[in-house]
């Protein structure tokens, strides 16, 4: 599904991305752990497409086509969805117009009808109460005055109804309380299956307990310094990340 | 020298003593527009409240006299966003009530009673000058004391190639409510330039909604003079889409106590189209509270302007001013110039003034890219998110869906 080779990427003169390898199988999810500064939002916003970092070198494939040469609204036709670390708030924008307006976009792009406003606003809402949220979210404009947990749970359902092939999570689970934590795990877990994939960017292990990960890396200094199994999360919340880097330096 | 003046003083001279109305009052007019002259008509007087729009265009059109109606005002009247409510409509500056849907009451025309009003200050504004000296027609509504006249809609529609001054004059009397629709809009190459004078009494409300969407040669002033008394409330909106250049000019004094003015408005422009809003607030008396925010959309060469003046007088304490300036360039060729005047003789005063100029905002454009909606659509979600933040200032719903539809052709025209 996603093959990432020696990518390098940098913002401005500073690199931030040293050669990057990694590879996510279909129906897999994968988990990148890794101290503050060590490029893990850097990777989730350079796959996407976010035009202020500069891809110095590597190749990306997303199932088999060259993800580095499209625009950002291509790569989310193609299946790839980020949820956002920091929602950004959408002043006079209406929550279930952006939604439809997405979902409608990304329809046109496969060829698909486009969903009217009432076909669309029935699954709006079959997806919201699934993810216990209430339904004048719908009506607000979009992360304007949500509270932290609000903006979270809003990329899950924008994730829930644009059905991605990839997400990438980006500290979804920070500033997240146990039972929001648990929603966001489900709204992940409600998508896996054979054709979806997911990269699940945490500091904490904590999330991970309701979302368990096929495969954990840990990246340091733009580099996977290693990867292995769900209990590799299991001993970094032990032993902190520390060691490991001076280990593999 | 020509200074644009000439044309239109000929013609006042050829019209003399037929014109209704005060005929020492137009002749202290033309004197004074023969000393002015346009503004801008010449380059070597600057007139300050006109430091960055010049009517020299309007100079070089030279328009004449009584040209022949090109097209049909039924045409026109028929493309506008009319609400279901009385109409008072002027084609080419004079009434037809043949296209006109009038208000049960209180409706008199300018041509059979004219009032020029005591509020207007044509030795000191050119074109209030040169409307004061050529107008012929134009409305006047009085809505008697605690009477509630609902909606008016005022509606100017040009025809031809010519110059319309209409002259208005509208009197709420103590506790009375009314909302005016002004909308005004044309085809050809002509001037519309408007004076209006409006006394709001104590405790009355006015609600003044204007929709300019004039044809794209025309050249559109306005100039608005308002005295609110104690306790009442003048709020407006303006919605400028269209016009080659425009001018919209309102000068308010809150003479009583507790008096209220929203001066909102909202200015999309495209090519090369000049938009111009200036606004005079006095605050004259104690407790009196002042809105502005002015909005600006501003794509291809067009340029938008906005200068407000608030002047607080030394008895108006517990003033309370506020005035916001937002423009949205959406290239490199636009501008916005922003002037904003506090003149403040009061001690305990609260007044603000801001203004943000910028692009669109990188992040959400990213935001809304990576959702899978493409770069032009997200453009125009976001420009239309900042539109509708200024629409948001219309209360009523209906005309707020009004105005909410001359954006949208506006943006289909764009397009096309």
């Amino acid at each position: 599904m996603l093959e990432i080779k020696g990518l390098t990427a940098s913002i401005g003169d500073k690199p931030i991305l040293n050669g990057v390898d990694l590879t996510v199988p279909p129906g897999e999810v994968h988990a990148i752990m890794g101290p503050n500064g060590a490029g893990k939002s850097t990777l989730g916003y350079v796959l996407s497409g976010r035009e202020d970092y500069t891809v110095t070198g590597g190749t990306v494939t997303f199932n088999g086509i060259d993800l580095l040469d499209m625009e950002p609204e291509q790569r989310a036709a193609a299946g790839l969805f980020l949820a956002f670390q920091a929602p950004v708030e959408l002043p006079g924008v209406n929550n279930a117009n952006f939604l439809r307006t997405a979902l409608n976009a990304i329809r046109r792009a496969h060829g698909e009808s486009e969903l009217d406003a009432v076909q669309f606003l029935k699954l709006a809402r079959a997806e919201s109460k699934r993810l216990h949220m209430p339904d004048d979210m719908l009506k607000r404009n979009v992360n304007v005055g949500f509270s932290g947990g609000e903006k979270k749970r809003n990329e899950v359902l924008q994730m829930a109804i644009l059905r991605p092939k990839l997400a990438i999570l980006d500290e979804t689970d920070s500033g997240l309380d146990i039972d929001a934590l648990k929603i966001v795990a489900d709204g992940v877990n409600a998508l896996r299956g054979p054709e979806f994939s997911a990269l699940v960017i945490t500091h904490h292990q904590r999330l991970l307990d309701y979302l368990v990960p096929h495969r954990v890396h840990v990246l340091a200094n733009g580099r996977i310094l290693r990867s292995g199994g769900p209990e590799l999360a299991k001993e970094l919340e032990k032993s902190g990340y520390a060691g490991m880097i001076a280990e593999a330096a | 020298m020509n200074t644009g003046a000439t044309g239109f003083l000929q013609r006042y001279e050829g019209l003399a003593g037929r014109l209704p109305g005060d005929s020492a009052l137009r002749s202290a007019a033309a004197a004074a527009f023969k000393t002015s002259g346009l503004p801008g008509g010449t380059q070597q007087r600057r007139i300050e409240a006109w430091k960055y729009t010049s009517l020299r265009p309007v100079a070089e059109a030279d328009f004449q006299p009584d040209n022949a109606p090109r097209h049909e005002a039924e045409t026109v009247l028929a493309g506008l966003l009319l609400l279901d409510a009385p109409r008072v409509v002027f084609a080419d500056g004079t009434l037809r009530t043949d296209l006109s849907v009038m208000p049960p009451a209180g409706f008199a025309c300018f041509a059979d009673q004219p009032d020029f009003g005591t509020l207007s200050w044509p030795d000191r504004e050119p074109m209030v000058a040169l409307n004061t000296m050529l107008a012929r027609d134009g409305a006047a509504l009085h809505v008697p004391a605690g009477f509630d006249a609902g909606v008016v809609q005022l509606v100017s529609v040009a025809t031809g190639d010519g110059d319309f001054h209409p002259r208005h004059s509208i009197r709420l009397a103590k506790g009375a409510t009314l909302t005016i629709v002004e909308i005004s809009a044309g085809k050809g190459r002509y001037l519309l330039n408007t004076v209006a004078e409006i006394h709001v009494a104590e405790g009355a409300h006015l609600t003044h909604i204007r929709l300019q969407d004039e044809a794209a040669t025309a050249f559109h002033v306005s100039t608005t003079y308002a005295d609110v008394a104690t306790g009442g409330t003048y709020d407006s909106f303006t919605l400028n889409l269209g016009a080659r250049l425009s001018r919209t000019e309102v000068r308010v004094q809150l003479s009583g106590p507790g008096a209220m003015v929203h001066l909102n408005a909202a200015q999309i422009l495209a090519g090369s189209q000049h938009a111009d809003f200036t606004t005079v607030v006095g605050h004259a008396a104690p407790g009196c509270s002042s809105r502005q925010t002015v909005k600006n959309v501003l794509a291809g060469r067009s340029r938008g302007v906005f200068q407000g003046k608030i002047e607080v007088a030394r008895i108006a304490q517990k003033t309370d001013g506020y005035q916001m300036n937002q423009a949205l360039l959406l290239s490199p060729y636009a501008e916005i110039d922003c002037k904003p005047e506090l003149e403040i003789f009061a001690d305990d005063v609260k007044c603000s003034h801001g203004a943000t100029v910028g692009e669109l905002d990188a992040e959400q454009m990213f935001y809304l890219r990576s959702r899978g909606i493409p770069d032009a659509e997200a453009r125009t979600i976001l420009v239309r998110a900042f539109l509708a933040e200024a629409l948001d200032a219309v209360a009523d719903e209906t005309i707020r869906n009004r105005l909410e539809t001359a954006v949208e052709q506006w943006w289909e025209r764009q397009k096309a």
